[in-house]
């Protein structure tokens, strides 16, 4: 088993290896004005990075950095630019050392932003048009909306990592959780894989295939209930309580414990849940829903622990 | 035939219809649904009181007895509920547009849910959320009667639903400052106000059931004054109707009832205007006939909608609130243009142009 699972993580990260040298995408690392590739001591500025908001271009390394998505705050903390974070909005939570303050990322406040005299302003989406009235102030903003892929996700770290002068760490991480990726992937048996509901809030919302959160799934061979109600597109919709119970799913997922107060235990008080295999079975699984939510680095973590869950019932079943 | 005899049919004709719609309604509830159950087996349920009959899965019956009949109980409670509470209102404010949520308690609702889901314990929101609903409602009502009756010089009926759109306004500014405050807060409230019965079980049968059939007993009793107070304050004070209590005790059914259809369904909007109006249109204006028929044709409405919410995009939902406007806005529409406007529509706007329009619905 131990030399299996060596093989496992060698053929993993020779595929990442693979996947790194052939993509053929424009990199920007590449054809930013830093031009050539950037020593390890200094990533030589300008620079220019490609956010939600077109391309960006900065002038110096950042060193007053503001952001108001709690993922991309974890973006720059793993790639190790956390020491040129001065404020972070009231949602990111993550890691304990970000400096959390009253800014709000929904309703953002440009007075109160601008207020931290910042360089750099990194945010993801938001109603009105912030990038617009933070580069009237004159200062620089990079919008990094939800990523819809995990492809874009590690996108947004490289260009984190450009942005910031943090090059080859932030490389250095995405190698690392493509590694993770691959492994899991490659651990797990695409044929006919358990099925699974995946619980948004306690009113029966979940996700497809088609979100972000639902492609995890697919890649560790899970199938989704919520499936068959996506024909309305969307990627979130509601369930009836009598198709979740018909469908009789092998596991289920709460992304709403801390929203809605939902444990194991209150979904198997639920009128005729008791019934649902997940429910008799223990496999119950209590997420944790800022992960769930984000597409940051910990989101290999979220994979790492749907294919354990997956693993579990597939050797119950066995 | 004298006409009284006449007009006593017609009444007893309706409320026979009215009956075998709402039979009719709430088997299509029982019937129908993303699950497939063949409707010999339900027949057979149904004769079997809830025993499973052989031939049947336990999983269809469980399906049967712990989500659908539950769900269109409560869908006829709500639907009951907020027809009968808007044709009283309607009544008692001289007012075409008085629905449910007229004196606040649409708002007061929304921000007692608000609060329940900011500030409440996590682990309790199931019950939490609709008694505070529930308590917000009457507290809503509350203000608005407590205020719009001290004003000075207090006008009635006018000075109540004046109340009622401060009331509501302001409890609305509460409930969205709160929920700015609390932003991980908005989906939940959200999702709550689009109105839920995609949860509903038995607990909230329960809980809606009394202050229902309370509400609409007392609404029952008085339904000969509503026609009197209909004409107008004075006369009915002359005529010897104590328009003041008459009001209160309307006012106190109606927001017990409404209070108990918010808790346990959310906002549902628009049944309580069209669904009276529908009535009066069809068979006249007097509340011997609106009051009960509102019950029956409320209870029905709202089962079958809530049978399209399930079942459109099955196996996902709609929230209930979008498809009451969507259906009842064009078939009220197509009602009102067949009858002409007839059938005491006419006289009750003339009556009501001293009244100001839409009260304080909170969105």
């Amino acid at each position: 088993m131990g030399r299996r699972r060596t093989v496992l993580v060698t053929f993993g990260l020779a595929l990442s290896l693979v996947s790194c040298g052939s993509d053929d995408d424009p990199d920007p690392a590449v054809t930013a004005d830093a031009g050539g590739s950037p020593s390890p001591e200094a990533v030589r500025f300008p620079v220019t990075v490609e956010g939600t908001n077109g391309s960006i271009r900065i002038e110096q390394r950042p060193e007053r950095i503001v952001s108001l998505s709690p993922t991309a705050t974890e973006d720059l903390f793993a790639i190790g630019a956390g020491d040129q974070v001065i404020a972070v909005d009231d949602q990111s939570d993550f890691p304990p050392e970000a400096p959390t303050t009253e800014l709000s990322g929904f309703e953002p406040n440009v007075e109160a932003i601008a207020g931290y005299e910042p360089d750099l302003v990194v945010f993801a989406t938001e109603p009105g048009d912030l990038g617009a009235s933070l580069e009237e102030l004159g200062i620089t903003a990079l919008q990094l909306d939800a990523a819809p892929t995990l492809e874009v996700a590690f996108d947004q770290i490289e260009q984190l990592g450009l942005a910031t002068g943090h090059v080859e760490e932030a490389e250095a991480l995405v190698a690392d959780l493509r590694a993770e990726v691959d492994d899991l992937v490659a651990g797990a048996d695409r044929s006919a894989g358990p099925s699974f509901y995946f619980e948004l809030d306690d009113t029966y919302y979940s996700v497809t295939s088609k979100t972000f959160i639902g492609q995890l799934f697919e890649l560790v061979g899970l199938e989704n209930i919520a499936d068959a109600a996506g024909k309305g597109g969307g990627g979130y919709p509601q369930l009836s309580a009598e198709y979740i119970i018909e469908a009789d799913p092998d596991l289920i997922f709460l992304a709403d414990t801390e929203c809605c107060g939902q444990t194991p235990e209150t979904v198997a008080e639920r009128p005729g849940w008791d019934r649902i295999t997940a429910v008799a079975d223990g496999g119950v699984v209590a997420l944790d829903e800022d992960v769930a939510q984000r597409w940051g680095p910990r989101v290999v973590d979220l994979l790492n622990e749907i294919a354990t869950a997956a693993q579990t019932a597939e050797a119950d079943a066995a | 035939v004298s006409p009284r005899t006449a007009v006593a049919g017609r009444r007893g004709r309706a409320f026979v219809v009215g009956v075998a719609v709402l039979i009719a309604a709430t088997l299509a509830g029982l019937l129908v649904g993303p699950v497939r159950i063949g409707a010999a087996n339900v027949f057979r349920w149904l004769l079997s009181f809830g025993q499973t009959p052989s031939g049947m899965s336990e999983q269809e019956a469980l399906i049967l007895a712990e989500l659908r009949l539950p769900r269109v109980i409560v869908a006829g409670l709500v639907g009951a509920s907020l027809a009968v509470s808007g044709a009283a209102y309607q009544a008692v404010f001289r007012n075409p547009l008085a629905d449910p949520y007229l004196l606040g308690a649409a708002a007061g609702a929304g921000l007692g849910a608000t609060i329940a889901v900011a500030y409440g314990p996590t682990g309790a929101i199931d019950v939490t959320v609709p008694m505070a609903a529930f308590l917000g409602a009457l507290v809503g009502v509350g203000l608005a009667y407590g205020l719009g009756r001290s004003s000075v010089g207090g006008r009635g009926a006018t000075s109540l639903v004046l109340a009622g759109v401060a009331v509501a306004s302001f409890l609305t500014a509460v409930q969205t400052f709160l929920q700015q405050q609390r932003s991980e807060t908005l989906r939940q409230v959200y999702t709550w106000i689009l109105g839920r019965l995609g949860t509903t079980g038995w607990d909230d049968v329960w809980l809606a059931l009394p202050s229902v059939v309370l509400a609409v007993t007392s609404l029952w009793v008085v339904r000969r004054l509503l026609d009197v107070i209909e004409v107008g304050d004075v006369e009915a004070q002359s005529l010897g109707l104590n328009v003041t209590r008459l009001r209160l005790l309307v006012v106190l059914a109606a927001s017990l009832a409404t209070a108990a259809a918010v808790a346990v369904a959310g906002l549902i909007g628009f049944v309580g205007i069209i669904v009276p109006h529908t009535i009066r249109l069809l068979v006249g204006g007097s509340y011997r006939s609106v009051l009960p028929l509102s019950v029956l044709f409320g209870a029905s409405f709202l089962i079958l909608v809530d049978l399209l919410a399930r079942t459109v995009v099955a196996p996902a939902e709609i929230p209930i609130g979008v498809i009451t406007a969507l259906v009842g806005a064009p078939f009220f529409v197509v009602v009102l243009r067949r009858s002409g406007g007839s059938g005491g529509l006419k006289e009750r706007a003339r009556s009501a142009s001293g009244n100001p329009p839409e009260g304080g619905r909170a969105a």
